[in-house]
């Protein structure tokens, strides 16, 4: 059992006990695969929609090729493919200003991981995204519960 | 794939950009020190270029609360303009603008739990202006470029949430960011903050251009 901590355009796998965390996600995605039989979790940092166009050599950055990235790891951890479901989380608004593509990010980085989970048919189970405020997410591995914590929001267990 | 361009970033252009920057501290300076009537230091700005990582464990890293102010800039020059103070940091300066009796621990609270009153808001918004615009103007007069502040955006939350969107902007083209810090603190030192100049790629280069330097 252990305290795994996921840096900014990072992702982790953990097995049951691990406590997976990336703190303050703004505008940032935070996306969380679990197979609730093997009791395994994975979780991804994503930065950008979409990496076409852009230098890749990071590709946990963007929700393109993470999220696919991240099956796979699961998969080598022992995931079943079929069994995933997914939580997606952040995708703030940090500063209300002038929506130009870098402060809008926020919703295309939602929707982008959205779409890429449906296209690879994994259920979203649980959302919480939006919103002006940053958020810390810890994936519990034995339960598959994500804790939220914000600054003037609270916290909840989605 | 295009390669990152900070990846060929010389030396010695860093070095102009941090002289470039400089100039725009001593102003904003003397411009902070007038508002809160006491004597304000500045660092000598850093021009850095750091990954992701470092700049979203600033202070006591990714969790720590803080205000932060951002202005996007625009005409001859592109990017941001960033204030990150811890929030304690904030409240002092709240607190000496204002005059105020209360304490920066009770202000600290205050915010955390009704928000800031709007006069407060103001406040931090005003500072960040005219540390903001003495520095650019200075940078504007020496360079011949146009540089354009919008107005200033508070937001009071975790760090790693605020520099997030600088990590965005550079994310495109690699996993570092190249900005200048300069950090101000006043004699008692119990006000830091850190002020950041974020050009985009392209406006870093027509900087430096501007000095003749290629």
């Amino acid at each position: 059992m252990g305290a795994l901590l996921v840096g900014i355009g990072d992702m982790k796998v953990g097995r049951a006990g691990d406590v997976i965390t990336t703190l303050g996600l703004g505008s940032c995605v935070g996306v969380v695969l679990y197979d609730k039989s093997a009791k395994i979790g994975g979780m991804a940092h994503i930065m950008l929609p979409s990496s076409k166009g852009f230098d890749a050599s990071n590709r946990a950055k963007f929700a393109d090729l993470a999220i696919i990235d991240l099956v796979n790891l699961m998969g080598r951890a022992g995931a079943r493919r079929g069994a995933l479901t997914a939580k997606i989380a952040g995708g703030a608004h940090m500063f209300s200003g002038k929506a130009d593509n870098v402060l809008m990010v926020g919703d295309r980085n939602v929707a982008a991981c959205k779409e890429i989970l449906r296209l690879l048919n994994i259920p979203v189970t649980a959302m919480d995204v939006g919103g002006t405020f940053g958020r810390t997410i810890e994936l519990h591995t034995d339960t598959g519960g994500l804790n939220i914590r914000t600054v003037g929001a609270g916290q909840k267990m989605i | 794939m295009p390669n990152n361009p900070l990846d060929n970033i010389d030396q010695v252009h860093l070095e102009v950009f941090q002289e470039i920057g400089n100039i725009g501290a001593g102003n904003a300076a003397t411009a902070l020190a007038g508002i809160l009537n006491r004597r304000i230091d500045m660092s000598v700005p850093k021009a850095k270029i750091v990954p992701f990582d470092t700049i979203v464990n600033l202070l006591e890293g990714p969790e720590t609360i803080v205000a932060g102010v951002l202005i996007d800039i625009s005409m001859d020059l592109n990017g941001y303009v960033l204030l990150v103070l811890h929030l304690r940091d904030a409240a002092e300066i709240m607190k000496l603008a204002l005059n105020s009796d209360e304490s920066a621990e009770s202000i600290v609270a205050r915010a955390l739990s009704t928000g800031l009153g709007e006069i407060e808001y103001s406040v931090m918004l005003e500072v960040s202006n005219i540390l903001a615009g003495s520095f650019l103007s200075a940078i504007s007069s020496m360079t011949g470029l146009r540089i354009v502040p919008s107005i200033p955006q508070l937001s009071i939350d975790m760090l790693g949430a605020i520099m997030s969107i600088v990590a965005i902007q550079y994310g495109q083209s690699g996993d570092s960011v190249l900005f200048l810090d300069t950090r101000f603190s006043d004699d008692a030192k119990d006000i830091t903050g850190n002020f950041f100049l974020i050009p985009d790629y392209e406006s870093y280069k027509k900087l430096i251009g501007t000095l003749g330097i290629d």
